[in-house]
């Protein structure tokens, strides 16, 4: 049995649930961070074995994990295993001198702070609570704790967005000079609170903010960082800056995921915990692993999975048994047009074919 | 049994006015099904049908009340089967016509009634679901009253659903149908009213004997077609199958032939006795011939064969289907298929598609040509992408077109017609509310979407009919459609030469709305020969891409993508372009839009 070396731990609690956040989040319910804290514990201890004796990453996500109970969070920190790369994601509000301190105190490496927006206007559509000043705070009080590995967080496509607006929150961005960037375009998804109030003024600047994504890549490429992942961006130094933990999703490798709702893929099995809190909890604090959606995955599925995620990377991927699930023909038209590089042994996007990722993907897999 | 005991009738009825209940329920109370065996409505047998509400082959159910013989003969209730209706009431005596006590007349129901009336067949007016709440059977009475020229009390009033009044329908089919009236002792003569095919036993004919006697193993003749087959059994259907070993003058029953071939036994045709024949073959019988083409193709290249076999067993029930192999540049391997109409094709398709389980493309239908090039003789187009370059004459086909319509939407059919290349022939008022309007038109202009038209000018109100009167010259020209400078044959029009230009812009701007953005600018182009006449493109996408994707999101992200790859796949490759099977029927709703 192979042994993952990478560690996620999911902490859903949050001050208030944003409209366009669709992650398993719990609002407040600070008399019960604790006792997740607890369950979590008890499931690390139930999956043991599935974890390497030496783990490579660990990664703190949400919800926002910086608002979790700090002595909920400090009981946590101390229990789980050492790593070379701790993360914990953060929102700028939450994120004081104190906890800046404690956060490296406990062996946190690296933080990714919650930016979305340096714009009012904008942070509020969003529903997020930091101000642009209360984010200077908080990357201000991170690199006082001693941190030299911060990634920001920004959303692009925000309703109401103008090419300039994006210009002047990416100028921001740049300004703090942060190790890592991430940008995602905002995804309205059907159904939600967001959709309903934003849904038909997204629509209408759809094709005004379809230049958006190449905008990013063009002002961070030119501010001296690597697009090494569709959405991801690192600073080019000495160090190699690029997200550990997140590459290891990228490269296919084995992830124990802890905690309500989280997703593990160990030894070609992929499993989900249950989304419902009361749920999780109860099952740990009675001994038995909580409740899961289990998915086999075929050797035929995995290499989908790594051509797919792969492919996000700006190395090329190496083919060699991946070549079975590469569609020939496809892969010849899309060179022709441009969008993808291949030798006999390698399959690479193009940059006009990063952006088209998704589709070329699609065209790709056999 | 001797003739004046018995009485043939059919039942003419709108969709959902009670023809199947109304049938059910005759069946029931003569006790040819027992309430607890019966399926829901007996007569519609296949799912199709029922799905539908129409009766697409017609079929006759043998009952008994009170001492007589009642013959139920089936109709199918749509302009295409004109012919085959037409059929099915002359081998009556009477139809009752059912009209929705809340509805009313309908369009649907005026065309029938009239083709009953023109086969002097007794009608019996029926007002059904009189049990409804919202039914008014005075108004609805009046009207049927009038239209057939009848007294409104001897209008019957009945609900199908709760029996109400059935009894006294049956009782009026023994009193006012007339009984058959043909000669017993002349040489026989039976009229084919529908034919199926079964497996195992052969062509089945179903028929009207007019005069004589048929019995079992007698050699018999079809007198059209000159086709020689033996009964090999006879009998009659109430509902199941009762083989009764001879068929007299004036019954209705169906004869297990032996043949194999569905085509050598064609609906309207007469039998006659090998050893005794009749000199001269009943009224009515005509060639019925395809006149609206349209290609058909698999949607996995795959299953070609299957569509093959597929249409080999639809043709065996189905004579006046016609296919023939075809290869398109961007469809691949397919068939084009001759059809009596649009409802005709749309039933075999659906029939491919539902019984034989095929995911088709069928192509925008068009007329036959008559084309004649340069110093060659005369050859018949069925195809636009067949048509030669080099035209010295062409003909299409004209109906002329018979409209009963409201008088207040006399207007509004003839500016339809006008719009349609037609030719206006007469004017008639058959009532102070009702006229009735003649046109010559091209066939080509009804092919697409005409009734339809028709239909929403007249809120439902018009009923229509035709009959091809004859090819005639026409300004016609093909119209070509480029992507990305690849022609595309399967949308390829023929279309008449002033109207050119509008439905190649119509067309291109529907295609650029059809065609998905792809990873370059794709042209679109209409051309008559080497001239474009409209352009439009396709933008480019900019991006493609889910920004997230992380350890909760993969499954859910190749999910997404083996959904994206399953759409293309469904998707016809025309050079490099992704072009959705929607495209191709993109010409299908041109005329739609094409509001002058």
């Amino acid at each position: 049995m192979t042994r993952a070396h990478h560690l996620y731990v999911h902490l859903p609690f949050c001050a208030k649930r944003c409209g366009y956040c669709d992650f398993v989040t719990v609002v407040g319910r600070g008399s019960q961070h604790g006792k997740y804290v607890h369950a979590l514990l008890l499931e690390l201890g139930l999956e043991r074995e599935a974890l390497a004796p030496r783990l490579e990453t660990v990664f703190l996500g949400g919800g926002t994990p910086t608002f979790t109970e700090p002595r909920a969070l400090e009981r946590l920190l101390t229990a789980l295993p050492d790593a070379g790369e701790v993360t914990v994601e953060a929102n700028p509000e939450t994120m004081s001198r104190e906890l800046a301190a404690m956060l490296r105190r406990l062996g946190v490496n690296r933080v990714s702070l919650g930016v979305q927006s340096f714009q009012p206007r904008l942070l509020d559509t969003l529903d997020r609570v930091a101000q642009p000043d209360t984010i200077r705070r908080a990357f201000n009080h991170l690199r006082d704790a001693g941190f030299d590995n911060i990634s920001l967080d920004l959303i692009y496509g925000i309703p109401g967005q103008s090419p300039s607006d994006l210009d002047s929150d990416l100028a921001a961005a740049i300004e703090l000079s942060p190790e890592h960037l991430s940008c995602y375009e905002l995804e309205a998804k059907p159904g939600t609170r967001f959709t309903h109030a934003h849904g038909a003024e997204l629509h209408r600047q759809a094709e005004a903010m379809e230049s958006y994504f190449e905008r990013v890549v063009d002002r961070l490429t030119a501010a001296g960082y690597r697009w090494y992942e569709t959405a991801n961006f690192c600073r080019i130094g000495e160090r190699d800056l690029r997200s550990r933990h997140n590459l290891a999703y990228w490269l296919g490798r084995d992830y124990l995921g802890l905690g309500v709702g989280a997703v593990s893929t160990v030894d070609g099995t992929r499993w989900r915990n249950t989304p419902r809190l009361a749920a999780y909890m109860q099952a740990l604090e009675a001994g038995s692993r909580p409740q899961r959606e289990i998915e086999p995955l075929s050797d035929d599925v995995r290499r989908r999975e790594r051509v797919m995620l792969g492919l996000r990377l700006d190395e090329p991927l190496v083919l060699g048994e991946l070549a079975q699930v590469v569609d020939r023909k496809a892969m010849s038209k899309l060179e022709c047009l441009g969008l993808v590089r291949t030798d006999a042994r390698t399959l690479a996007l193009t940059s006009r074919g990063r952006f088209l990722g998704g589709g070329v993907t699609a065209d790709l897999l056999a | 049994m001797t003739q004046d005991r018995i009485r043939n009738f059919s039942i003419i009825a709108h969709i959902d006015h009670g023809k199947s209940t109304l049938a059910d329920r005759i069946l029931e109370l003569t006790h040819a099904v027992s309430t607890r065996d019966m399926r829901a409505q007996v007569l519609d047998t296949m799912e199709l049908e029922r799905e539908r509400g129409i009766t697409i082959k017609a079929q006759a159910v043998r009952v008994e009340w009170k001492g007589h013989q009642l013959n139920l003969i089936d109709t199918p209730g749509h302009v295409d089967f004109t012919y085959e209706v037409s059929r099915s009431l002359q081998a009556c005596e009477g139809a009752l016509l059912v009209v929705d006590a809340a509805q009313g007349t309908q369009a649907q129901t005026l065309a029938n009634a009239y083709l009953a009336i023109e086969n002097n067949l007794e009608i019996v007016p029926v007002v059904n679901k009189i049990d409804l709440p919202q039914a008014d059977p005075d108004a609805a009475g009046r009207e049927l009253a009038d239209l057939i020229g009848d007294d409104p009390g001897h209008v019957l009033r009945i609900s199908a659903k709760t029996g109400e009044g059935v009894e006294e329908v049956l009782d009026a089919i023994v009193e006012r149908v007339p009984p058959p009236a043909g000669d017993p002792d002349a040489p026989p003569r039976a009229l084919i009213f529908d034919s199926s095919y079964d497996q195992y036993r052969g062509v089945v004919a179903f028929v009207r004997v007019v005069d004589g006697r048929f019995s079992t193993r007698e050699p018999l003749r079809a007198m059209a077609l000159g086709t020689r087959f033996e009964a090999e059994e006879l009998g009659f259907f109430s509902p199941t199958r009762s083989e009764s070993g001879f068929l007299e003058a004036g019954e209705v029953g169906y004869v297990i032939t032996g043949l194999k071939d569905v085509s050598r036994l064609r609906v309207g045709d007469t039998i006659t006795s090998e050893r005794r024949p009749a000199s001269e073959a009943l009224p009515g019988y005509k060639d019925v011939k395809p006149m609206v083409f349209s290609g058909l193709f698999p949607t996995d290249s795959d299953d070609y064969p299957d569509l093959r076999d597929a249409l080999e067993r639809l043709k065996l029930n189905d004579a006046a289907l016609f296919y023939e192999p075809e290869t398109s540049q961007a469809l691949g391997f397919g068939f084009r298929c001759g059809f009596l109409g649009l409802l005709h094709m749309e039933i075999v398709r659906e029939r491919l598609e539902r019984e034989f389980d095929l995911d088709l493309i069928v192509t925008a239908p068009n007329v036959a040509y008559r084309v004649k090039p340069p110093n060659e003789d005369w050859v018949e187009v069925h195809s636009p992408a067949d048509m030669p370059d080099e035209i010295e004459e062409v003909e299409e086909p004209y109906i002329k077109a018979s409209i009963i319509v409201p008088k207040e939407y006399v207007g509004a059919v003839m500016e339809l017609n006008n719009d349609r290349r037609g030719r206006f022939d007469h004017l008639e008022y058959l009532s102070e509310e009702r006229v009735h309007l003649t046109y010559e038109l091209p066939l080509a202009e009804i092919v697409l979407d005409y009734y339809d038209q028709l239909k929403s000018r007249t809120r439902g109100y018009a009923s229509f009919d035709y009959d091809i009167i004859g090819f005639r010259p026409g300004k016609l020209v093909r119209v070509d459609v480029l992507v990305a400078g690849e022609p595309v044959d399967a949308l390829s029009l023929i279309v008449h030469r002033d109207s050119a230009y509008d439905r190649g812009r119509a067309l291109v701007e529907r295609l650029r709305e059809e065609i998905p953005r792809q990873h370059f600018d794709v042209a679109i182009q209409a051309a008559i020969g080497a001239r474009v006449i409209a352009r439009e493109t396709v933008k480019a996408r900019r991006k493609d891409v889910l920004a997230k994707c992380y350890g909760g999101d993969i499954t859910r992200k190749r999910k997404l993508l083996e959904r994206q790859k399953a759409g293309k796949k469904r998707m016809k490759q025309v050079g490099m372009v992704e072009v959705p099977q929607e495209a191709f029927l993109a010409v299908l709703n041109l005329d739609g839009e094409r509001k002058s």
